[in-house]
């Protein structure tokens, strides 16, 4: 009998043994997979267990956590939500994140590496450093007066400091509240529906991600590549270009908006936009140099983070001569983000030299502490610093007594141009209403502020002027709360 | 787990060390229990809440004064006992306390541990009970069929019942309920062991021999009436749909069976008859079925769209866990829901302690089973060694079945783990079977008992082979090879 209790005993074994295999199976083999399950709970109820960090406008939070005292515990609540929702996003327990929800989001929800100050200690104490800050670059004046300009209209606003890169404001309109979404139930789920369902899509971030065939205020990219390709040599030399002017290899005339464009300068061009002359400079600069100038400036870059991921702006690398003579004039198929043309405007206003715009000055740890701070980076010249001092001047001379006098700032130095985009099938469409410039107070050195500003379906007959009627005053609006700004920066 | 094989097979005395009644040892490690399990009570407590739990002096003390009182009747009334078992049977109790504490935070207004605790101070009470009143083992077999009988009635109660989740498994009386299947498996063991240890060299050498298949058929006149026990326990039990109590009375029977008699025929012929009826039963039972499909495919109700079934919730938890652990009161295992605290008490212990922490509790089992098994090699008369490997089986299958259970290696059965998953009924049986190993193995190990009369040839020849390394305590008395 003894040697049958030892069998037994073996087969007990055996058993444990055999639950002790599988348990290694579970917790080790295939824990990984088990806790990436999407039904798998565990992740989102720890994500929630704590208030998420805020994100910071002018050294104030514009986000916030509510106690909601269910599974998934905290959900975010916004501060002048539509106002601010182009920079923040939305954080949904149902949706997930956007924008700086989603690009700072290790930072916010507390897991990024660098919060934890001692990372042993968390891991032994099995803690989780508390969910830190991000401090935006924006500007509460610069934003709202960006977002009251754009109200009950159709567009977007991108504010920039040509100097730093630093976004001062970024503005979408129509705009909605990212705290709808913020949390779960049949509430969020309707929101959500009704917010995608909207013909008016408020939730396209205007700004980073759609793009709009630029006009005339490419005709700013154009004269650049010219001036650096020597192909224009004196601004003020007459171009002996005729009006209306035939789109070579073509018979279809190119129209002027404007009167007085026949035989202009190229200064006199930039100065009342005319196609005619700026549409045969790119043919003259060549598909290549155009190509080239235009991806200086940022086009064709589909890699551009603010943290939060930029559409990319197009201009063909394949084209006939016809085609290019429109792409020279931001029409064909050549397209930009209104962030894309405040760095347009940016890189004139800075030298030629392009910073690379950022939407985060710091991310801190709860106490303030800084985490990572945010660096200045270049994406290079877009221009020789010659090149940018005469393009000032003529951009000057367009508020001055050019198309965009609605955009003169009294006290600064202003620099602009105006833009009416082609839309639609055949020019059909009703087209959109650019402006984009910049200013400089009049005591300083260089210019405070960059802008772009597009209004949908302007209601104008004319070209350029609705660039001027739609567009610039909201410009105007933005510069000035930039400079006043300026004079008291924010903490 | 391989340390389990070799403590059994490691079983030679040490010369000069005779009979040692290590009471000491015993209560040494009886306070490092206590100690183990009032230090996760707080670390549960500070980590959910922030601070130390009201009822903290209570469960200490609670704890402490049941372990002493245990310790105090071994050290009177079995003073020869295996100084293990107790403190096992205290670490489990404790743990499986501070776990159910844990888990009473995130389900308010469902608190199951002061009960448990009342349950467990029941438990003691009867451990020392079986002590005091139960001097000598063999007496038991004066009672088997009152044991059969009882178990029987016992088994057969809770079909007048209302069912609970499906099983007729519960008596509801007085606002308290149990289960008496529980206490059946004890009986059980008894009877089986008692009729086995009687007839087992009529089933062991009588009976017609097939040639062919060389197999010889147990005389049907010795099996009749223990196939009958068995087959109306099961049936009951197949009846009230406790399909994890059948299954560990098949394995008992069959694991009691095999020791007595030692034909492994039978098993093969006893795996091959329960594989045909758990088929069957997994196929046409709709409750057992769906338990089927549950564990072949876990996941099944994520990929419906209904979420996530208790055993995915499971394995989540498991999964959670990893090599260390969440932490106690850091894990979530409160997303299983229904039955957390006690079938799936295993998940939690998963999440918050790990692989390592499953891995202790599982050695906690695997050296309770062994010291059951130990006194069974060590006793001398059948019944004891019968009645010893029944009760350490019981321990260890039922282990295996709910522990392979929320596992996922085998279906999900009802079952309790045993001390730590909340259930009275199986605290109290679980020290009545902790009270019977104690006493099992004070008579093994009581000095002035007979020579062991069955050679144990093997043993000696590895005895001289360890004998170095050898720093145990040791069942046996000295033979006269070591000591020469």
């Amino acid at each position: 009998m003894i040697r049958y209790i030892r069998w037994c005993a073996y087969f007990c074994v055996l058993l444990l043994a055999a639950l002790q295999v599988n348990l290694v199976r579970i917790q080790v083999w295939e824990a990984a997979a088990l806790d990436a399950n999407p039904a798998n709970k565990r992740g989102a109820v720890e994500r929630y267990a704590r208030p998420r960090g805020d994100i910071l406008v002018d050294g104030r939070p514009v986000t916030g956590s509510r106690d909601s005292r269910q599974l998934l515990r905290y959900e975010r609540t916004y501060r002048d939500g539509p106002l601010y929702a182009p920079v923040t996003g939305f954080s949904s327990q149902t949706y997930g994140t956007s924008f700086l929800e989603r690009a700072e989001d290790d930072v916010l929800a507390g897991t990024a590496p660098a919060l934890a100050a001692f990372p042993l200690w968390h891991d032994l104490a099995r803690s989780r450093p508390a969910g830190g800050r991000a401090v935006t670059t924006v500007r509460a004046g610069v934003q709202s007066a960006a977002y009251a300009g754009l109200a009950g209209k159709r567009g977007a606003v991108a504010a920039l400091e040509p100097a730093t890169g630093r976004i001062l404001a970024l503005v979408s309109s129509p705009s909605y509240d990212p705290g709808e979404l913020s949390g779960t139930g049949s509430a969020v789920e309707d929101a959500w529906a009704r917010l995608n369902a909207d013909p008016d899509r408020p939730m396209l971030n205007r700004a980073l991600r759609e793009t709009y065939p630029p006009g005339s205020t490419f005709k700013i990219v154009t004269a650049a590549a010219a001036l650096d390709a020597g192909v224009v040599t004196d601004v003020d030399a007459p171009t002996r270009t005729p009006d209306p002017y035939l789109l070579p290899g073509t018979r279809t005339p190119l129209p002027n908006a404007s009167t007085g464009c026949e035989d202009a300068s190229m200064a006199e061009a930039v100065q009342w936009s005319c196609n005619t002359v700026m549409a045969r400079i790119g043919v003259r600069v060549g598909l290549r140099g155009m190509v080239e100038a235009a991806e200086r400036f940022g086009f064709n870059d589909s890699g551009l983070r603010v943290p939060a991921w930029v559409s990319r702006s197009n201009f063909d690398t394949d084209m006939s001569p016809d085609q290019l003579a429109l792409s020279a004039i931001g029409q064909f198929n050549t397209t930009a983000t209104p962030l894309q043309m405040a760095m347009v405007a940016a890189a004139v206003a800075n030298g030629g030299e392009i910073a690379r715009p950022r939407l985060v000055e710091r991310t801190t740890r709860r106490d303030g502490t800084q985490v990572k701070g945010g660096v200045r980076g270049s994406l290079g010249r877009a221009m020789n610093p010659a090149t940018a001092l005469r393009l000032q001047e003529l951009m000057v001379k367009v508020v001055d007594e050019g198309t965009g006098r609605n955009a003169a700032v009294p006290g600064a130095v202003v620099g602009g141009k105006t833009g009416t985009a082609q839309h639609g099938v055949g020019n059909a469409g009703i087209p959109y209403a650019w402006f984009i410039g910049w200013a400089r107070a009049e005591d300083a050195p260089v210019p405070a502020v960059a802008v772009a500003v597009v209004v949908e379906d302007a209601a104008a007959r004319r070209g350029d002027i609705s660039g001027n009627g739609a567009a610039a005053p909201i410009a105007r609006a933005v510069m000035q709360a930039a400079l006043s700004a300026d004079r008291y920066p924010a903490p | 787990m391989t340390a389990l094989t070799a403590k059994v097979a490691d079983s030679a005395p040490s010369p000069g060390a005779s009979h040692p009644r290590r009471r000491g040892a015993e209560l040494t490690l009886l306070a490092g229990a206590v100690l183990v399990s009032v230090l996760g009570h707080l670390y549960a407590g500070v980590a959910t809440s922030g601070r130390i739990p009201e009822q903290s002096a209570r469960y200490a003390a609670g704890l402490a004064v049941a372990a002493l009182l245990a310790h105090l009747a071994v050290r009177l009334f079995a003073p020869y006992a295996d100084p293990l078992v107790l403190p096992i049977a205290v670490l489990l109790n404790g743990l499986g306390l501070v776990l159910i504490r844990r888990l009473d935070l995130t389900t308010p207004g469902h608190a199951a541990a002061d009960a448990q605790l009342l349950w467990s101070g029941l438990g003691v009470v009867l451990f020392v009970l079986v002590l005091v009143v139960l001097r000598d083992h063999r007496v038991l077999q004066r009672y088997a069929y009152l044991s059969v009988v009882a178990a029987l009635t016992l088994m057969l109660v809770p079909v007048f019942f209302p069912a609970v989740n499906g099983a007729h498994i519960w008596v509801r009386f007085a606002g308290l309920s149990f289960q008496p299947g529980e206490f059946a498996k004890i009986l059980l063991a008894v009877f089986f062991a008692t009729y086995l240890a009687a007839n087992r060299t009529a089933l062991a050498l009588t009976g017609r021999r097939i040639r062919r298949l060389r197999l010889r058929l147990l005389p049907g006149r010795v099996l009749g009436p223990i196939l009958a026990i068995w087959l109306l326990s099961v049936g009951v039990l197949v009846l009230e749909r406790d399909l994890g109590t059948s299954l560990l009375f098949f394995g008992l029977f069959v694991i009691m069976l095999f020791t007595a008699t030692g034909r492994i025929g039978w098993i093969a012929v006893g795996l091959l008859l329960a594989g045909l009826g758990a088929y069957a039963v997994g196929t046409f039972e709709p409750h057992v079925h769906s338990r089927v499909e549950d564990w072949l495919n876990p996941f099944a109700s994520i990929e419906r769209g209904q979420g996530p079934g208790q055993l995915a919730q499971s394995l989540f938890a498991f999964g959670a866990g990893g090599l260390l652990g969440a932490g106690l009161g850091h894990g979530r295992s409160f997303l299983i829901g229904f039955a957390a605290k006690s079938d799936f008490i295993l998940a939690t212990a998963g999440e918050e302690l790990g692989l390592a922490g499953v891995t202790a509790i599982l050695a906690l089992y695997a050296l309770l089973v062994a010291r059951g098994f130990r006194a069974g090699l060590a006793l001398r008369d059948p019944f004891g060694r019968l009645l010893a490997t029944g009760l350490a089986s019981i321990v260890a299958l039922q282990v295996f079945v709910i522990a392979g259970g929320v596992t996922g290696l085998i279906p999900l059965t009802g079952m309790a783990m045993p001390f730590l998953a909340q259930g009275g009924s199986s605290v109290v049986t679980n020290w009545i079977i902790v009270a019977l190993l104690v006493r099992l193995s004070d008579s093994a190990r009581r000095p002035g008992a007979g020579p062991e009369p069955d050679p144990w040839a093997r043993t000696r020849t590895r005895s001289t082979r360890t004998r170095g390394t050898r720093t145990r305590t040791d069942i046996r008395p000295p033979e006269p090879e070591a000591t020469a």
